[in-house]
């Protein structure tokens, strides 16, 4: 059969000579059976494991959960953000102006990318605290806080935080004495206002009855090491192949093993960028084997490697005989 | 069923610069005649591996009708319902499925050096394919309003803001989350998928490497 294609192919072969496919001896075969058949396999595996197995459904960690397992991160958390010492406080791009970010080499893309999602890292706390009505001390707290300067705003807070560090458990009842003004009655009006269970609505909503947006939630939670915690007593932190597991005994997302592969070894395990070293790998893996086709040695593999005569075992059998 | 033709009025001669008469010629000149579906396939076409092409494919068909109908329940929905739960389950199995007989047909291609003989984009729009397909799972596990998603979306940001894409692409808005992959990430694996299967079909299975050509009966 001659057919427009069929000439196209042949003009390629003079440069790979692969003949055209549509010049080969033909057998029967019934695509849309195949097709049928595939289809019926499919739906019965993928309904045998679903009632096995079912899937996992671990409910959200709530600010009020976290308020109560683990006040004492939530108060050391609300301070790191009052001093703007937290991670997200401290982050960059897209948030905020404070760090240029990660790099790769000289490339600064996180910080390229700009600061599309303004986040104030203090403002996670006042937020939602201004308003809280009813509490005379958290009340008087916030006035103090709002007609104090930011470098002695800062200095209360630091120094706060600095005394929680050290203090037993991090309990914020065994700090030592010092002046860090309103900022304990600031965190602990937080961790009030998150047992009651209306912290991520109000961070959610934003004055907005349609809240669908919880960067500030989650950049709030995450800012804690509470989430961490439970994460890696699920083995789900990032050294622990946390990228590509699930939680429950689920198989996950094991297609990101690669990705997940480069953050368990040197030099990315070690490194401040290390996710802008890892990106930067797996584009240039994926563009490789993406392009393949065109790369002298890579695309000659399956010639020198003969994996492709186990697939055509029959064919290749039946021109020897030739 | 009668068959009309329908015959151009004398001095009607514009057929060829009609766009609707070019469009037609292009879609029908897509694919060879008689191989958009046809019923016959090389002798060569022999392998356990050439079914991990169409298996791919029906886990996709699951993939879309499961989330289809989780789509029809509303994001919330299988959290607060067995049947829900089922329907969820069913969902996150076709992908893995889905997943893992993509894995093995995209190295069985590989080993097959399947981009000979003009068959770059083929091998080219399977690697995209690919990608997508990650970027919907992925999308899908931040869509989940638990815990997984959670903490997946707390450490993705980093990796996702390292590179500049973060400005873009908020991984802690799962309603952004959710609308790329319920619209955007479909619609890309759907129509590349088309892409590829017509890639597929325009030039036919690959040959095996070396195979004589049988118009020449040539050693190649």
């Amino acid at each position: 059969m001659t057919t427009a294609q069929g000439t196209q192919s042949r003009a390629s072969t003079r440069r790979d000579k692969t003949p055209d496919s549509h010049d080969f001896p033909t057998r029967s075969y019934d695509l849309v059976k195949e097709f049928t058949i595939a289809l019926v396999v499919v739906i019965v595996l993928t309904g045998g494991l679903a009632a096995i197995f079912s899937s996992p459904d671990e409910k959200s960690i709530t600010m009020s959960t976290w308020a109560k397992e683990a006040p004492n991160d939530l108060i050391a958390t609300a301070t790191s953000e009052l001093a703007g010492t937290s991670t997200s406080a401290t982050y960059g791009a897209p948030y905020n102006t404070a760090s240029d970010g990660q790099k790769i080499g000289p490339l600064s893309l996180q910080k390229w990318g700009g600061v599309r999602i303004p986040v104030d890292s203090a403002g996670l706390v006042l937020g939602p605290l201004a308003g809280v009505s009813g509490d005379s001390t958290l009340t008087s707290a916030l006035a103090t806080w709002k007609s104090a300067t930011a470098d002695q705003q800062t200095k209360w807070a630091t120094d706060y935080s600095d005394a929680l560090s050290k203090a037993p458990d991090g309990d914020p009842a065994k700090v030592a004495t010092g002046e860090y003004g309103p900022v304990p009655d600031i965190s602990t009006g937080l961790l009030t206002l998150a047992k009651t269970g209306g912290l991520e609505g109000i961070l959610t909503s934003s004055g907005n009855f349609y809240g669908g947006d919880q960067t500030q939630s989650l950049l709030l939670l995450s800012d804690g090491a509470y989430l961490e915690d439970q994460a890696r007593a699920r083995n789900l932190g990032g050294d622990q192949w946390g990228m590509m597991n699930e939680t429950g005994n689920y198989p996950g997302q094991p297609w990101m093993w690669l990705y997940t592969f480069w953050y368990q070894i040197p030099p990315f395990s070690t490194s401040d960028n290390a996710d802008a070293q890892v990106w930067g790998l797996m584009m240039l893996l994926t563009l490789l084997l993406m392009f393949v086709p065109f790369i002298p040695g890579l695309r000659s593999i399956p010639r020198f490697i003969p994996i492709h005569r186990l697939v055509w075992r029959n064919y290749y059998r039946r021109a020897a005989r030739r | 069923m009668t068959t009309r033709t329908d015959s151009p009025a004398p001095g009607d001669t514009d057929e060829a610069g009609s766009w609707t008469a070019r469009l037609r010629s292009r879609i029908v000149g897509l694919v060879p005649a008689g191989q958009a579906l046809p019923d016959r396939q090389p002798v060569y076409l022999a392998s356990w591996i050439y079914v991990f092409g169409v298996l791919t494919l029906s886990a996709l068909a699951v993939v879309i009708l499961s989330g289809g109908i989780l789509a029809i329940g509303g994001a919330a929905w299988w959290h607060v319902s067995s049947l829900g739960l089922f329907v969820n389950s069913l969902h996150l199995w076709s992908v893995e499925l889905f997943f893992g007989f993509m894995v093995i047909h995209l190295w069985g291609k590989f080993w097959m050096a399947a981009w000979r003989g003009g068959r770059a984009m083929t091998w080219i729009t399977g690697m995209v394919l690919f990608l997508a397909s990650i970027g919907t799972a992925f999308t899908g596990y931040l869509s989940q309003a638990n815990f997984a998603s959670q903490w997946i979306s707390a450490e993705a940001k980093d990796g996702i803001n390292s590179i500049g894409v973060g400005a873009f692409f908020n991984v802690l808005n799962p309603g952004q989350m959710l609308l790329w992959h319920v619209v955007l990430l479909p619609f890309g694996v759907g129509a590349l998928t088309v892409i590829h299967v017509i890639l597929v079909r325009r030039h036919g299975v690959v040959p095996p490497i070396d195979a004589a050509d049988p118009s020449t009966d040539k050693e190649a």
